[in-house]
């Protein structure tokens, strides 16, 4: 009964922290502007079984696809054996879903016994290529500190929890008669020779610890998530559901600038037929900032990357020693994001600070470097979009504060005067037909 | 054969007549050198199977890609308002282009401003002439040659168009190559995102040198690209390794006017 007690209290506990994080975040992403994207839903549930349930970007890296698939399977399907053992703490019994399944129950936990190896294992891999054969993309320069060490916190715990589940069946595999259990099972069987000699009081410890050691464990585990890039688990899903639909080389067109430029433009526009400004609405902005700034979709992006590296691996600036990395626009975002949140969640809505995204977090020098060639948003197993973040803080550079580099300052300058990048006289543009008619 | 005069469009509203589809020249296909080559060859191939064509001459201007992609947004909606009026206003249809990224605006960013128009890229018009069986394509002169194709981003991953050009180079009879990194996972040559129009920021090395490299790797005779910007940086890459005389770069519109002798 004690026990009883205590789990639904660490149950109670764990559910109503990770509750509070959920709705921080929520709150955080849609700090951002509204952007409606409920169009096209059958296309996005296609999409969203394709790429985030059926990991089809992930595979185009073979290796680190398939131990990914093996990860995520394993998460997908143990998560049933931890429904069990939720009921079992909660209702003090013991595998509950033994009697039900009955002859079925050894198969179904061997097979996740499989899947829990198989999860050990490319914890194992995962941690060789981050550490010992040091694959490029984990160990570029934004991985250094906290990213590096929440990467390895992940693959850690993962393995303790898949050991702990192991260990507690292989004890429980190994208790002596007359103590019945629907143990051994496939893989923890071949373990309990370990226990031979060991008294049944023992193991049950030993049973007992890694019971409540891999559950609570869990449970801590899922309050881990929302500090850590690990979150993608549950993002990933609806950040593919609201992906880019349009071809890549769509960029938004602004509704703000589309106005001033019809009411400059269009002849027939008359200037007093625009609503009287309110005065209590923010003056319009063009292009971002800060976080504020960006589209909810943006945050929720941010919130969903993973830090794989494969749009930086991809990006034809960062191949070429330029300071520009895809993956590092996102974490900037997400960083600053917690940052104004923290700031909110002390002193209210209406927190500012000396810090802004542009300037503090991502440089000049870093956005000017980008191709936008789409290479990072092609490469993103989970079709985030850094390329519109770039954009959308050019757009300030320029816009707002007028400080592009002076190349392309005369650049606008000729193509606003000679309607070309360069200084040509617009008359001369068909001269190559005058050209082609003499030769 | 390529005695013969381009109409423009006002030349042909005042017949009172309308081409099938609107030649959309680029800024870079009308003032640089090298690109005008490439604009003329289309304008021969063009002319040579009949289709009937006409460009805007001095009412066409700059899309304003390079000003949306450098964050001025204001510069490239001014430019769109402009060009749409011009296109809406001759009743434009249909329009070609060898400039992956007139094309790609034209395209993707002109309908929500009001311009509504089927745009193909060169490529794929010339694909669909050749399966309609108006175009004919003699391998002769490429016969056997080595060719690679370097993907442009914007008509590429942009657009998703990655097999008109390849159809086309099948057609001349020659060997073609891929480089390690093509189609979707083509390499960049680097002036995209209006950095044609900057210094690149410091690095250790340029972009199209990187590119050009992996396209010498393959020792091809010829390096044929789909865009404008893209022949100006593989020509120079191709040049930083001194292999010009062993390696060409070309348009697909240069090859294919070349292979018919136009």
């Amino acid at each position: 009964m004690i026990e009883q007690i205590a789990f639904a209290l660490a149950l109670g506990l764990a559910t109503f922290l990770f509750v509070k994080s959920i709705k921080r975040i929520r709150r955080n992403i849609f700090l951002g502007r509204p952007l409606p994207l409920n169009d096209r839903k059958s296309e996005r549930w296609k999409l969203m079984a394709m790429v985030a349930m059926g990991q089809s970007k992930m595979v185009k890296r073979p290796v680190a696809g398939f131990f990914h698939f093996l990860i995520y399977a394993g998460f997908v399907l143990i998560n049933i054996e931890v429904l069990e053992i939720v009921l079992d703490g909660l209702l003090g019994t013991h595998r509950l879903f033994s009697a039900p399944l009955g002859g079925f129950y050894p198969i179904v936990i061997g097979f996740f016994e499989v899947l829990a190896v198989a999860v050990l294992l490319a914890c194992v891999v995962f941690l060789y290529r981050r550490h010992i054969s040091k694959v490029r993309r984990l160990n570029l320069r934004e991985m250094k500190g906290w990213p590096q060490k929440d990467a390895t916190n992940i693959l850690v715990i993962e393995i303790v929890l898949m050991l702990a589940l192991l260990v507690m069946n292989a004890a429980e595999g190994a208790f002596p008669e007359p103590y019945q259990t629907p143990a051994p099972f496939l893989v923890s069987g071949l373990l309990s020779p370990i226990f031979a000699g060991w008294s049944y009081e023992s193991l049950h410890i030993l049973e007992r610890i890694c019971w409540w050691g891999h559950i609570l464990g869990i449970l801590a585990f899922l309050n881990y998530l929302p500090f850590s890039k690990h979150f993608h688990i549950i993002l990933a899903f609806p950040t593919v559901w609201y992906s880019k639909l349009k071809p890549k080389g769509a960029f938004d067109n602004l509704e703000a600038v589309k106005k001033e430029v019809e009411l400059m433009m269009d002849p027939n526009a008359d200037p007093y037929a625009a609503p009287a400004p309110d005065a209590s609405a923010e003056p319009v902005k063009f292009g971002a900032k800060d976080v504020r700034d960006l589209s909810w979709k943006q945050l929720l992006d941010a919130y969903s990357c993973t830090e794989c590296g494969r749009c930086t691996s991809e990006c034809p600036a960062n191949q070429t020693g330029k300071l520009l990395s895809p993956r590092k626009i996102m974490m900037d975002t997400r960083d600053r994001l917690e940052e104004v949140g923290k700031g909110i969640d002390a002193q209210g809505p209406d927190f500012k600070d000396e810090k802004q995204l542009l300037g503090d977090y991502i440089s000049e020098e870093e956005l000017w470097a980008c191709t936008t060639c789409n290479a990072c948003t092609e490469a993103c197993p989970v079709n985030l979009d850094p390329l519109s973040i770039i954009i959308d803080l050019r757009r300030d550079l320029v816009m707002e504060q007028s400080k592009a580099p002076a190349s392309l300052n005369a650049m606008f300058t000729n193509v606003e005067n000679n309607g070309a990048p360069w200084q040509f006289s617009p008359q001369d543009r068909g001269k190559w037909a005058e050209e082609l008619s003499q030769s | 054969m390529s005695d013969f005069k381009v109409a423009t469009m006002a030349e042909m509203a005042a017949e009172g007549k309308s081409p099938d589809v609107l030649f959309w020249v680029g800024c870079a296909g009308s003032f640089d050198d090298r690109a005008k080559r490439v604009t003329k060859s289309l304008a021969k191939i063009l002319h040579s199977i009949g289709l009937s064509f006409a460009i805007l001459g001095s009412e066409e201007s700059c899309t304003g890609d390079p000003a949306k992609r450098a964050g001025n947004e204001f510069l490239f909606q001014m430019m769109a308002f402009q060009n749409i009026q011009v296109l809406n206003g001759y009743g434009v249809k249909r329009i070609v282009t060898a400039c992956p990224h007139c094309f790609n605006t034209l395209r993707n960013e002109y309908p929500e401003l009001g311009g509504h128009f089927e745009v193909v890229h060169h490529s794929q018009l010339l694909q669909q002439l050749l399966n309609e069986g108006k175009l004919r394509i003699e391998g002769g002169s490429f016969k056997g040659k080595r060719i690679t194709f370097h993907d442009p981003c914007y008509l590429g991953r942009a657009n998703e168009e990655y097999e008109a050009p390849r159809a086309l180079i099948q057609k001349l009879d020659a060997e073609m190559l891929e480089m390690k990194r093509s189609r979707a996972k083509g390499l960049c040559c680097g002036a995209g995102g209006a950095q044609m129009f900057k210094e690149a920021e410091p690095g250790d090395r340029e972009v199209n040198h990187a590119r050009a490299e992996e396209a010498l790797e393959l020792k091809p005779d010829v390096i044929a690209v789909g865009c404008p910007f893209c022949n100006t940086m593989m020509t120079d890459g191709v040049k930083h390794y001194e292999k010009e005389t062993q390696t060409s770069v070309l348009d697909l519109a240069e090859l294919i006017a070349q292979a018919n002798d136009l």
